[in-house]
């Protein structure tokens, strides 16, 4: 143990003085291990192993929840989060990177049974389970929880409706109907303990589903509808203090009647657990290091500001920081509709891919893509490179020949939509408008307001064809770490919306859509992730997403934050494991 | 007197009418032009990849597919007579004034409103204390010295003070005095009756950086109007019948040029105290201003509403208020009634 602690300190000083280079320590050990703190230690490992409880976890973030209700919220870090009061009938397992996108048992009390073709699951949950007022938790309980957080007519709009669109159900709506729990068919409560699930279609990629918070029970009494999330009644350790306050804070304390026996997931180590909200970045980045706060709830790292600033002067912060990929592509869309194949492939070939790189903050914002797929992904090849060219450059004489193969031999003209005051973004777009330039693809920047993006502009059907939009800059963080999980709302036929298209491509080629359908029809994780690996090349010779950057997000570890390490399900720190080291 | 001010509470209402319809004309009829759906509104109060149903239903729930007017009858209405709201199968009283329910926390705004006023006033009116009493006596004493080396450098701070943003000088602030030297223990707001000094250590670097700005706009309005006092004839009669320089400044030549800084006071004491924006940001005060903006990204109109409202009232009040004062400062004025 100590010989290996030492040689990770020496090589987290060795990757540090590389870091402008090559962007990370890649220790090239495995998950569970652990390690003192160091360059980029909490990335792959344990930092600050402890056992030791009690204490006050302060969280400060500048935005708020979407919701803290579990079954209206779409917030990575809301869900990383929510887990403190809402258990979920599976979860991920507590690990360090990769090893965490494995699922594991929350509430069940074994892995949900498939029938053959994946259309029916069945999953049993522990018995004697309680929330925080001493009751007992059943399955009927769950089964309204999930009726409610998806048959809701609008109530609770922010999660995401994979069970709605899984579910073999009519629509209805909870709040209407005299009976929701008789009316809601498609799941199944053969008794207390039991749920069984009845799909539309075969879905083998279901049990992912069941981590979401929308699965954490809520008894049909308890339910106030867009009021739940003022105080939700805590299947999990702790237990809301007092209401929270939307915008102001949420306070946790102890629930008495979790019991830890039922629970491996959670070491559940403060005694408290606070959240300051509406806490300025750049404050909420020097209380990090001054020690005033433990975590940036936000999960998404440190502000620009302090970014640079630790970038310059590593040697002061290089053994609280970890650099891990945040598990989002950053691409560039180049729409269907308005550009036709070969004109798309020529983008892809002209584009400099370092210039891009570089607008992304090189080596320590993320890694160069070339491919769809996250690293983080099974089944992805980050090595493969179908549009190549010399230290990335572009190549322009396989573009030109594009270009003539799509009837445009001196290029054409069109308009590239990006997200205001986004810089990375609008940077990705200047980079793009000076490389394609070189052969006659002549980019206009058109910037739209950011929360309109999707509703609106790039992501809606007609604006583009109407304003000649060719392209949108865009980024994509996966619902869970599989290649579905992904890949299926960006580049799915069937995923394909009006307005809110996130398919903004609008790319609907029937190879893509077959292979699709195959993998929710296959077992095997492993030939799944093979079928990933197949699409994602598809859609890079269909040349309809330029991939940017794998990102990486740089987070700030106070020595007296215990248990950190990052978690590739969340892509943030896994807040579950986290304590407080008194002293 | 009273039917003055009845006369002025009147033109406030009426003021308070046109600023709601503007807020919502704003809200609603811009987007209309830009040939934005009732959909695509509903699509920013939803989770990411809604479908048409729920996007549907949120239209419906929100009232976005109604006209204008009648979104902004109801709005008036349930202000002046209440309203009920629908949450689950719970029905909810929203007691007159009603200002409904943010679209996105689904809280009551009028209760947020007030539960963050106490940071807000705080803010304001010790800001306003340190801004009015220093800028008023740096202008004196600069005017009294026109031309010595403090009145040079009294304004040319000033000048420095109007030109540095909020933003700039309150970074600078934390940077050094709370997180570099730590003169300061992190701002963390509490109630003046439950912890007053933690109240007063939270609130110190915000008083000076809001009042710096201010101050310095005092200070040299201050000056250019004693100046322009000082150099009337009844100031050299003043003089002239002997007496005290301190008599001739503080008695003839500093109340009749208080009155315009009076005037200027009762505006931005009433806009600080609709949300003094930049500066509860920079220091994560959760006030009326940190309200307003985060309303104002996420287009919730009902808090967006209630928040321009509630500064149009302090505006219309602390106007009045001033007004009224007027002749206590300038014998020469009267109200006329």
């Amino acid at each position: 143990m100590r010989k290996r602690t030492l040689g990770f300190v020496a090589l987290g000083a060795a990757a540090s003085i590389f870091l402008s280079a090559c962007g990370g320590g890649d220790t090239g050990e495995t998950g569970g291990d652990t390690a003192a703190a160091g360059y980029d230690a909490g990335s792959t490992q344990i930092v600050n192993p402890s056992d030791q409880a009690g204490g006050t976890l302060r969280y400060a973030i500048q935005s708020d929840f979407d919701s803290t209700d579990p079954g209206d919220t779409y917030y990575g870090f809301s869900w990383n989060f929510s887990r403190y009061y809402a258990r979920t009938l599976l979860a991920f397992t507590p690990a360090p990177a990769e090893a965490s996108t494995e699922l594991t048992t929350d509430l069940a009390a074994g892995m949900p049974e498939p029938n053959e073709d994946f259309t029916e699951w069945t999953i049993k949950i522990q018995e004697g389970l309680k929330y925080e007022d001493g009751s007992e938790i059943t399955a009927q309980d769950i089964k309204y929880a999930i009726a409610r957080s998806n048959y809701n007519g609008g109530e609770l709009p922010n999660g995401p409706r994979y069970f709605e669109s899984s579910l073999d159900q009519e629509p209805f709506n909870v709040y209407e109907v005299d009976d929701p729990m008789a009316t809601f068919t498609a799941v199944e409560t053969p008794d207390d303990y039991t749920l069984v699930f009845h799909l539309k279609e075969s879905f083998s990629e279901f049990p992912y589903i069941l981590t979401q918070p929308q699965t954490a029970p809520v008894p049909e009494e308890a339910d106030r509808g867009a009021l739940y999330r003022e105080n939700v009644l805590s299947s999990g350790p702790y237990k809301f203090d007092g209401a929270y306050e939307p915008g102001v804070k949420l306070d946790l304390v102890r629930n008495e009647h979790w019991d830890a026996a039922t629970d491996p997931t959670r070491p559940a180590l403060p005694d408290e657990v606070t959240v300051e909200i509406g806490v300025e970045q750049n404050e909420i980045d020097q209380r990090l290091v001054n020690g005033e706060i433990d975590v940036d709830l936000s999960g998404v790292g440190v502000g620009p500001a302090m970014k640079s600033q630790m970038i310059q002067d590593l040697e002061t912060y290089e053994n609280n920081l970890d650099n891990p990929l945040s598990g989002a592509l950053r691409f560039v869309n180049i729409h269907t509709p308005v550009l036709d194949t070969a004109c798309r492939q020529a983008i892809a070939y002209a584009a400099d891919r370092d210039s891009l790189h570089r607008a992304w903050g090189g080596d320590t914002g993320g890694d160069l893509a070339t491919n769809l797929l996250p690293p983080t992904i099974p089944g992805s090849d980050p090595e493969s490179n179908l549009y190549p060219s010399e230290d990335n450059k572009g190549d322009l004489e396989a573009a030109q020949a594009k270009l003539e193969e799509c009837g445009e031999p001196d290029g054409f003209e069109t308009n590239i939509a990006v997200r205001e005051g986004r810089e990375p973004d609008i940077a990705t777009a200047e980079s793009l408008q000076e490389s394609l330039k070189r052969v006659g693809i002549e980019l206009e920047i058109k910037t739209f307001p950011a929360e309109d993006f999707f509703a609106q502009y790039a992501g809606s059907q007609d604006y583009v064809r109407e304003n000649n939009i060719g392209l949108s800059v865009s980024g994509w963080i996966p619902d869970w770490a599989s290649g579905y999980g992904f890949g299926y709302k960006i580049t799915s036929g069937d995923a394909i919306q009006e307005t809110g298209n996130y398919n903004t491509s609008e790319l609907d080629d029937p190879e893509v859509n077959a292979l699709w359908d195959q993998a929710l029809t296959t077992e095997d994780p492993d030939e799944r992730a093979d079928i990933y690996g197949q699409i994602d090349t598809l859609v890079m010779e269909q040349a309809a997403i330029l991939p940017v950057v794998f990102d990486r997000a740089m987070f700030y570890r106070p020595d007296n934050l215990t248990n950190v390490y990052y978690t590739s399900s969340y892509a943030m720190y896994d807040f579950m494991a986290l304590g407080v080291d008194q002293g | 007197m009273l039917n003055y001010i009845l006369r002025r509470l009147g033109a406030g209402l009426l003021l308070l009418a046109v600023v709601t319809a503007v807020t919502f004309w704003i809200f609603y009829v811009l987007p209309k032009w830009a040939g934005v759906t009732p959909r695509g509104m509903a699509a920013m109060y939803v989770g990411k990849a809604p479908t048409p149903e729920a996007l549907d239903a949120t239209v419906e729930r929100l009232g976005l597919d109604q006209p204008v007017i009648v979104q902004f009858f109801d709005f008036i209405r349930s202000l002046v007579f209440g309203d009920q709201f629908q949450f689950g199968r719970e029905t909810v009283e929203c007691a007159a004034p009603c200002l409904g329910y943010s679209f996105s926390t689904n809280s009551p705004v009028l209760e947020q409103l007030l539960a963050r006023l106490p940071i807000t006033a705080s803010l304001a009116f010790g800001a306003a204390v340190i801004w009015l009493i220093g800028g008023v006596a740096v202008g004196v004493l600069s005017a009294v010295k026109k031309g010595s080396l403090f009145d040079r450098l009294a304004m040319s701070t000033a000048l420095v003070g109007v030109s540095l943003p909020i933003y700039f000088t309150g970074l600078l602030a934390l940077a050094f005095v709370v997180h570099g030297w730590k003169i300061l223990p992190v701002p963390r707001y509490e109630p003046l009756t439950e912890n007053p000094g933690a109240w007063f250590t939270a609130l110190l670097l915000p008083w000076i950086t809001l009042a710096f700005l201010h101050a310095a706009q005092y200070a040299r309005q201050t000056r250019a109007g004693m100046l322009e006092v000082l150099g009337e004839d009844y100031i050299r009669t003043a003089r002239a019948k002997g007496l005290s320089e301190r008599k001739v400044i503080f008695k003839h030549a500093l109340r009749p040029a208080l009155t315009p800084i009076l005037t200027i006071f009762g505006l931005d004491l009433g806009l600080v105290l609709g949300g003094a924006i930049l500066t509860e940001r920079v220091f994560s005060l959760k006030g009326v201003g940190a309200y307003a903006i985060e309303a104002i990204i996420g287009k919730d109109l009902p808090v967006v509403l209630g928040v321009t409202l509630l500064g149009a009232v302090f505006i219309v009040v602390c106007n009045l208020i001033v007004d009224l004062l007027y002749p206590l400062v300038d014998p020469r004025v009267r109200i006329a009634a």
